[in-house]
Parts: structure tokens; C-alpha cells; sequence
């Protein structure tokens, strides 16, 4: 360790040294992760325009495709997100207040929710390659081919959300390694706050991908 | 230096948002013509902006952050509109092969 952190002149012990004070090391944690999510709303937009855009070419294809996926699975996923949004931000609060405990049953939760989401996944997907969906060589022929662009979209939307599960999931062992040591505090809980901040936004991303892919077509 | 928001906000938040997945659902099977993709988009933005306000605690943070989380917002209005401005307007000229 520098010298100079062996005595911190009685600031906070986590306060790096390029700010004034603790809170405004939280604003600028806080200000940095948004400009990060601004970032993942023009990455997750890409492919969100690429729906918009084929779904207006082809919107037969996008009804067939959706009567495949399942429903209940995904609503129950919806669910699942929901509640695990609910624990993550639970976790933030008891971060906030400094209760250790609450932090480490709230991240255990909401890693439970997450890890349930994608165990959910599995099923659906592990169905998608059963009934020959996936796109490429084995796609089914009886198909309409702008059926595979669904599908392709399909696949890189909820592939890459559950991509952003499993780094949520890496990001939360770490947060409860540190509740777990009784790091976080009233004074010092950005780290709880901004891994908060990234979960609801992977949440949020599934709030819209559900309605625009498992719903489309069920009034049909 | 931050808001601690109450236990009970958060419930509320959570079951209005499984209230609003449940109205999705439900109207998703009510034949709208063009308007159930519209309105599904409506309540998704609904329950968006709940998550962002409570659960994400924008409506405690700084201005500057969020005229930042905004933004995102605003730059995808920009990308739709604009390339579906050109998609759309492209079989106007009548040239063959767009």
C-alpha cells in the first residue's frame, strides 16, 4: 500500500483521493454507471430496431414465430425478474441502512431469481433446438424462410439478456463477498448501488423483450 | 447525502408491477387490431419507468444524471425514427427495386 493511505487524515477509509467527499463519489458512481446504461440501451436498441424493421417487412413471419414460444414460461420469468428486482433493490436499502445481514439474504435471493431465470432458459431453448426453430441447416423446411429472421432474433435478444444474467450473476457473488466482510455502510454502499442499477436494467430490457416476443400473436 | 426509501414503497412498486404483467397479458389476448402492439409497448414503458424512478432511484438522484439516463431514451427515438423514416418512405418514388 502508498504510504499516503496508511494515514487517510481522517476522510473515509474508501474515499479515493481524486474526490472532494463521499457523496460526491456516489453521484459521480452513479452519474458513470448511467452513462454505462445509456451505452446498453444503444446496444440492446440495435437489435430492437432490427425487430422493428423485419416485423414491419415481414409481420406473418413474427406472428408464426411467436405462437412457438411458450407463454406461461416466459410470463413466469417476467415474475421471476420482477422478484428478483424487488430483492436487489431490498439489498440496496439494507446497504443504505447498514444492515448486513438483510444485505447478504437479498443478494443470495436475488441470485436465486436470476439463476431460476436462466434454468427457465435452458427448458425453452433446449425446446427451440427439439422442434428444429434454430435457425440455420436444420431449420424446418415446411417453414416460411423469414421465419429463421424471427428466430435469429429471437436467439441474439434473449441470448445476449442471458448473457447479461450470468455477468449479473459474477457482479453479485462479488457485491456479497464484500456484504459478506461487512463492507458496505450508510457511508459506503456505491458498490450495492451501481451492481443495483445494472440488474434493473437487465430486468428492464426482459420487460419489453417479453410482450414483443412471447405476446404478439396469443389474441390470434 | 441519499435518500433511504421506505420497505413498503417497494412492495408497492413490486406488486403494481406484477399487476401490470398481468394486464399485458390479459390484453394481449384482446384482439386490438394494430393498437395491442402499441398498448403492450405502452405498459412495458409503464413498468420501465417504475423500475427506473423506485428501483433504480432516479427520482433521488442529481439532474445532470437524469438528463443522462434520459438521453438513452432520446437516442432511441432517434434510431427508429430515422431509419424507419427511411424504410417506410422508400417505395414513394416508385423506382423499381427501391
Amino acid at each position: 500500500m502508498h504510504p499516503a493511505h496508511e494515514n487517510h487524515g481522517g476522510h473515509h477509509p474508501m474515499l479515493q483521493h481524486h474526490f472532494f467527499n463521499m457523496g460526491q463519489q456516489l453521484e459521480a458512481s452513479i452519474l458513470g454507471m448511467w452513462v454505462f446504461l445509456v451505452t446498453e440501451v444503444m446496444f440492446f436498441g440495435g437489435l430492437f430496431m432490427a425487430y422493428l424493421l423485419y416485423r414491419t417487412l415481414y409481420p406473418a413471419a413474427w406472428l408464426a414465430g411467436s405462437h412457438e414460444l411458450n407463454e406461461v414460461l416466459g410470463g413466469l420469468n417476467t415474475v421471476v425478474l420482477i422478484c428478483s428486482s424487488l430483492t436487489m433493490a431490498l439489498a440496496v436499502r439494507a446497504a443504505q441502512v447498514g444492515a448486513r445481514m438483510a444485505q447478504i439474504v437479498n443478494i443470495i435471493l436475488t441470485m436465486g431469481f436470476g439463476t431460476t431465470f436462466l434454468v427457465v432458459k435452458y427448458y425453452e431453448y433446449a425446446a427451440k433446438f427439439e422442434h428444429h426453430l434454430v435457425p440455420g441447416a436444420h431449420f424446418d423446411p415446411t417453414r416460411e424462410p423469414a421465419q429463421q429472421l424471427y428466430f435469429s432474433l429471437y436467439f441474439m435478444m434473449t441470448g445476449i439478456h442471458a448473457l447479461h444474467m450470468v455477468v449479473g450473476l459474477g457482479i453479485m457473488a462479488w457485491i456479497l463477498y464484500g456484504a459478506w466482510k461487512g463492507h458496505f455502510n450508510a457511508e459506503y454502499f456505491a458498490p450495492v448501488e451501481i451492481a443495483g442499477l445494472y440488474w434493473h436494467f437487465v430486468d428492464i430490457v426482459w420487460i419489453f423483450l417479453f410482450p414483443l416476443l412471447y405476446l404478439i400473436g396469443k389474441h390470434q | 447525502m441519499s435518500h433511504v426509501s421506505s420497505k413498503g414503497l417497494y412492495y408497492t412498486i413490486f406488486i403494481s408491477l406484477i399487476i401490470l404483467t398481468g394486464v399485458t397479458v390479459a390484453i394481449a389476448r384482446v384482439d386490438l387490431g394494430a393498437w395491442n402492439t402499441p398498448i403492450a409497448l405502452a405498459v412495458a414503458a409503464v413498468k420501465a419507468t417504475l423500475v427506473i424512478l423506485f428501483f433504480m432511484g432516479v427520482r433521488n438522484n442529481t439532474p445532470l444524471t437524469k438528463v443522462v439516463a434520459a438521453s438513452g431514451f432520446l437516442w432511441l427515438i432517434i434510431l427508429f425514427g430515422i431509419t424507419m423514416g427511411d424504410y417506410l418512405t422508400r417505395s414513394w418514388l416508385g423506382i423499381p427495386g427501391r
